[in-house]
């Protein structure tokens, strides 16, 4: 990515990003104002894909920087480093209130890992913020070595198959009722090959506001997850 | 893929392109804003798990003891490669030497997540490092300036860390390695097209990456930085010259406290920016590494001056 967005965790981030009634106020017609958490991952390819779909990102590392945002993404990263930074500086809680309260969010790997209600192969004691009604299995798909990328159709996203790489990726073990598949791994690769145990695996989900995928869409240049996550964001301020 | 087959060799259960430049890089964008910490045994790596690492390096003895201790440094024995492996569940790194491309086929073999090729072991060819593309495994690799790093990565290295003077304690030689690789990163953009073509000779580099980079303003993979972290305001300082990520190698285990200073250091990296969050987790750490200057070790002891 080579757009020079908000810096993961830069100076900018401590600047409060001026929110919807600003905006409002100014008359201007802008995008959605959405936060990167900016702990530890991939903030800046997550910040660059918002920025090419018209949402404004900015970084969040502090509660006060979470309350000036629309709509959140949880980036990859190592679910159990962002786990722990979010307890030692005390944005667990304020988070899980905001998907309580409705905010939009979005996970993508380790985010889809801090969404889940219920995991597998986690660290000791590790938790999660939690909010969709999935049990994630971590590191599902094996080690790096079995990293990969394909292409795969994602419901809700119009135009063809969705450049994906998964990286030391999760899966959905299971998914409650309420929970919306968008994609699951096809039962035989592109190269006709079995896919095993992964074979319809569930693999990006939607539950009401709360949007997660396995995989990275940020760094395959393939912006629209992030397309349809600013327009989840858009409707959720509307209404 | 049965429960059985979560470690399985190089990629043969990949389920679509595996080892591509995009997975491999990609795998070190998910490090970034993260500390990675070197570990000789399982328990020292469910320490740097407990405290918030991102990745453990295994490795046979740290870099202070290679210093001490001298002789030969290769790569680690893989009962203890496959005790780390077994004991945590983030991603583990391994160290081979510089050109032993067999020590890194059994790193990949063994299903570690990276390979670091690096001037902390004793090189095993002083003429050529390993061909990196052949590999599903990615590679990370040192570098002092712009064309080192380059080089590295025209090889096939997916992730660049800055060396420092590993197994000193000083941050010293890493502050100058990561000033200078940005600086000339800097001088890169503000140049002509005409004149890039020479700088790419001066770099020793590919003219196709030299030119990338100067469009870019950065390098094509994540730069991190190493070798003589020992503090919070160590790991900080590095992040503030530029640095996405930060390992730390004897810094932790060869202190007073390790856990403690390995939570400190973690924390202190994601809040680089913020004084008043580094004053706070540098309080009560015990000692730090006694350390050695590096101005006082003779220079064919000096490991960043390996790889070329």
């Amino acid at each position: 990515m080579t757009v020079p967005v908000t810096p993961p965790a830069g100076p900018a981030a401590t600047v409060p990003a001026p929110g919807a009634a600003a905006r409002a106020a100014s008359g201007l017609a802008a995008g959605p104002t959405i936060g990167v958490l900016a702990l530890q991952g991939d903030v800046r390819e997550h910040a660059a894909a918002l920025a090419a779909v018209g949402a404004r990102a900015v970084a969040v590392r502090r509660r006060s920087e979470l309350e000036a945002v629309d709509g959140v993404v949880v980036p990859g990263g190592e679910s159990t480093t962002i786990d722990k930074l979010l307890r030692l500086f005390e944005l667990d809680e304020p988070l899980r209130a905001a998907i309580a309260e409705g905010m939009p969010v979005y996970g993508s790997c380790a985010g889809m890992i801090l969404l889940a209600d219920r995991i597998e192969g986690g660290a000791a004691g590790q938790r999660t913020l939690g909010g969709m009604d999935v049990l994630v299995r971590r590191n599902a798909f094996g080690r790096q070595v079995d990293s990969f990328e394909a292409d795969l159709e994602v419901a809700g996203v119009p135009g063809g198959p969705v450049r994906t790489a998964f990286i030391r990726a999760p899966w959905v073990e299971q998914a409650g009722p309420g929970v919306e598949v968008l994609a699951r791994i096809p039962a035989t690769t592109a190269d006709g090959r079995d896919a095993g145990a992964a074979a319809g695996k569930i693999v990006a989900a939607r539950q009401g506001r709360l949007l997660a995928t396995a995989f990275h869409p940020e760094i395959t240049g393939d912006v629209r997850v992030h397309a349809l996550f600013a327009r989840l964001v858009e409707d959720s301020r509307r209404s | 893929m049965s429960e059985s087959s979560t470690r399985p060799g190089a990629g043969e259960a990949g389920l679509g392109e595996v080892g591509t430049a995009r997975v491999k890089r990609g795998m070190a964008e998910m490090l970034k804003g993260g500390v990675i910490m070197d570990v000789v045994t399982p328990e020292q790596a469910k320490i740097a798990e407990d405290a918030g690492a991102v990745a453990v390096m295994a490795l046979e003895r740290v870099p202070a003891d290679i210093r001490a201790q001298g002789g030969v440094a290769r790569m680690s024995d893989p009962d203890m490669i496959e005790g780390i492996i077994d004991a945590v569940s983030i991603p583990v790194m391994a160290k081979a030497r510089i050109g032993h491309f067999v020590e890194a086929q059994v790193l990949q073999s063994l299903g570690v997540d990276y390979v670091d090729e690096s001037e902390v072991l004793t090189p095993a060819d002083y003429a050529n490092h390993i061909d990196k593309w052949a590999f599903t495994v990615p590679f990370v690799c040192g570098a002092t300036n712009l064309g080192e790093a380059l080089r590295r990565i025209t090889e096939g290295a997916a992730m660049i860390r800055s060396k420092g003077e590993a197994g000193t304690g000083d941050v010293s030689n890493a502050t100058t390695h990561m000033r200078q690789i940005r600086q000339e990163i800097r001088r890169l953009t503000s140049l002509p097209t005409d004149e890039l073509f020479v700088a790419a000779k001066e770099l020793q580099a590919p003219y196709e990456l030299v030119a990338e980079v100067a469009r870019t303003g950065k390098l094509p993979v994540v730069l991190f930085t190493a070798g003589g972290i020992a503090t919070p305001a160590d790991a900080a300082m590095m992040m503030q010259l530029g640095a996405e990520g930060v390992f730390v190698g004897s810094g932790i285990f060869k202190s007073g406290d390790p856990a403690a200073r390995a939570k400190a250091i973690v924390q202190a990296t994601t809040f680089h920016d913020d004084p008043d969050v580094i004053a706070k987790v540098s309080r009560g750490l015990g000692e730090a590494m006694v350390g050695i200057n590096v101005e006082a070790e003779p220079a064919p002891v000096r490991l960043a001056e390996r790889g070329w």
